[in-house]
């Protein structure tokens, strides 16, 4: 397919917002419903992966989840299950009433990814640090194979703590892998507090990728139209793996979360008065309800 | 070293070699098989692997934990992943890598690991694998492999990428006694029995294998007629051999180039005790490090040596009922 018509097949701008403001709402049901799990992770993260799955992105078809001369994207940060939950039911990898039964004994769907019980789930990412070696191991393999398949990778500003993250990279450096497009949802809390306090010399991260060798693009991951663009120019790139750091909120603003100024709620549900205040936000946000 | 000599056994290639070997000759019947090594390809021996298909070889630097990470994708792209690196730093840096990536989403992986025990000599404890065989076996759903001698980590090598799924190949450094002059059987889950006798079995794996024939040479003199089992399948462990053992001889030992805890000891004391309790004793290390020295020194210094296991039988033979 070329770029072209990818992005003819890709729903349009509203739409994509109308797919997120949907799957936002999902999350926060379906994490409520289920009495734990991490909202406000997955709802910094959803903008993004709705651009990939819905705006022509990506190169999939779930009704062949093991296609393969599929795109894949790893969730390195595999706490925002419910983001890739709600994104993969949206796209017909699975029955949406499965999203309720969210994390209850016999689902599917667990706490964090399953790759042998869900499909469209490329890796049992959870033990954060390992998604993006995972997926330069996919990106390698398509060029043994001399496939043009691309792997996207998520992974948390957080995460970036990890050793195995920088390994990567520089591993993805070393063997041009320009087929591996990672995306740092850059949501500025881990989650003992915020990144810059938890860990002040991860910044600046920028200046860190250009000199591990990757192309490096920094965006608002909430925008729709950039999120597209760059993502679009990214596969242009030649002989470097490319990050696209997006500036993201956790929790997308809603107020709930924007209140707690030492981790955005991480891993809470919201309860109560909170859900309904958060709704409503969402709503307002998108121009529903 | 000296184990095996004064029985005539000859001694042949390190188990990494062959495996190496082995490793080539796939490679070329298999296009699918891609490796991965960190930084010691040239220990490991995959180099000759990465020598002959350099487009299908891959070399992360010292980082182990991305050395698993990509072998797991490599995996999940449906490539034959195999992995490389020093028995101690492949489990132990990436253990959680490992579980994460290989042996919870039960991905056709093979880890080798080379460097075990403490025959690898002056090089020390950082570099000795002894707490390999434990690590691997603690996941689920792998197959745990520790071939003795070259001509059986030859046919290890081969035996595991028949199996679809996470192995672990322990090899190790120096040159070894071959235990398997005339050809070997290996069937995955199977021990083999080198020699039978009634009033004991060894059970051992890797050098030890060697190890205990030598043993059983020395018991005969004065009597005592040992089975000698190698089981080079730590994981399945081969439980109907084990409890024929138990049945027929009434008291084991086990021997192994590894920590007591976790073993192979502990894998064969756990059938015997849940199937038919007999006398057992154990050979391997005491909860201890090693230190530097020359490969005899260390076995003689931490009581690896064939009459480590002569006393072992000894004792548990006057327990028995």
């Amino acid at each position: 397919m070329t770029v072209a018509e990818e992005q003819e097949s890709g729903r349009s701008v509203a739409v994509l917002k109308e797919i997120v403001w949907r799957l936002s709402r999902q999350i926060i049901e379906m994490t409520t419903r289920a009495g734990s799990g991490h909202p406000s992770s997955s709802l910094s993260a959803i903008d993004v992966m709705a651009a990939l799955y819905f705006g022509g992105i990506m190169r999939a078809d779930p009704q062949r989840p093991d296609w393969p001369e599929r795109d894949r994207f790893i969730l390195s940060k595999g706490h925002a299950a419910p983001a890739l939950y709600a994104v993969l039911a949206a796209a017909g990898y699975f029955e949406p009433e499965l999203l309720w039964t969210l994390r209850q004994l016999g689902s599917p769907l667990e706490g964090h990814p399953n790759m042998r019980r869900l499909p469209g789930v490329e890796a049992s990412t959870g033990s954060l640090g390992q998604g993006l070696s995972i997926g330069l191991g996919h990106a390698l393999a398509a060029g043994v194979d001399g496939r043009d398949y691309r792997v996207y990778v998520l992974f948390g500003d957080g995460e970036a703590d990890q050793g195995q993250i920088w390994e990567a990279a520089m591993a993805a450096a070393k063997y041009e892998a320009n087929n591996l497009t990672a995306i740092l949802d850059y949501n500025k809390f881990q989650q003992t507090g915020p990144v810059d306090r938890v860990m002040p010399a991860l910044l600046p991260l920028v200046d860190k990728w250009l000199a591990f060798g990757w192309h490096v693009a920094e965006i608002n991951g909430h925008n729709i139209e950039e999120i597209l663009e760059t993502l679009r120019a990214a596969r242009q790139i030649e002989s470097k793996p490319q990050i696209i750091i997006a500036h993201t909120k956790k929790g997308k603003g809603l107020s709930p979360f924007e209140q707690d100024d030492v981790n955005r709620k991480h891993g809470e549900p919201l309860k109560g008065d909170e859900v309904a205040v958060a709704l409503a936000e969402l709503d307002a946000m998108y121009g529903r309800g | 070293m000296d184990i095996g000599k004064r029985i005539g056994l000859a001694y042949g290639a390190p188990t990494r070699n062959a495996f190496g070997e082995a490793l080539r000759e796939l490679g070329r019947d298999n296009e699918n098989i891609v490796v991965v090594d960190g930084d010691v390809a040239n220990s490991t021996r995959t180099e000759y692997f990465g020598q002959a298909f350099p487009n299908r070889f891959f070399n992360v630097g010292i980082a182990e934990s991305n050395l698993i990470g990509v072998a797991s994708g490599l995996a999940a792209a449906g490539k034959e992943a195999l992995a490389a690196s020093f028995a101690c730093f492949l489990l132990c840096n990436a253990y959680d890598q490992i579980r994460m990536g290989i042996a919870f989403p039960q991905l056709n992986v093979k880890l080798v690991g080379s460097h075990s025990g403490i025959s690898i000599g002056e090089d020390g404890p950082s570099q000795m694998g002894i707490e390999d065989i434990a690590l691997a076996t603690s996941f689920p759903n792998f197959t745990v492999l520790v071939p003795a001698d070259e001509p059986s980590t030859r046919a290890a090598t081969r035996a595991m990428f028949d199996i679809d799924g996470p192995v672990y190949l322990r090899t190790g450094r120096p040159k070894v006694p071959v235990v398997y002059p005339n050809g070997v059987q290996l069937q995955i889950g199977r021990a083999n029995q080198l020699r039978d006798g009634g009033n004991v079995t060894i059970i051992a794996c890797g050098l030890m294998v060697a190890a205990a024939l030598e043993a059983a040479h020395d018991l005969s003199q004065e009597g005592i007629e040992a089975r000698v089992l190698d089981m080079y399948t730590v994981k399945p462990i081969d439980e109907e051999a084990v409890d024929l053992a138990a049945r027929q001889t009434g008291a084991i030992v086990t021997a192994e180039e590894h920590l007591l805890a976790g073993g192979l000891g502990a894998a064969v004391a756990g059938v015997v005790a849940a199937r038919h309790p007999v006398p057992m004793a154990f050979v391997g290390l005491r909860d201890t490090y090693a230190e530097s020295g020359t490969a005899q020194e260390l076995l003689q210094k931490y009581g690896l040596m064939p009459a480590d296991i002569v006393a072992a039988v000894k004792g548990v033979v006057a327990r028995k009922a």
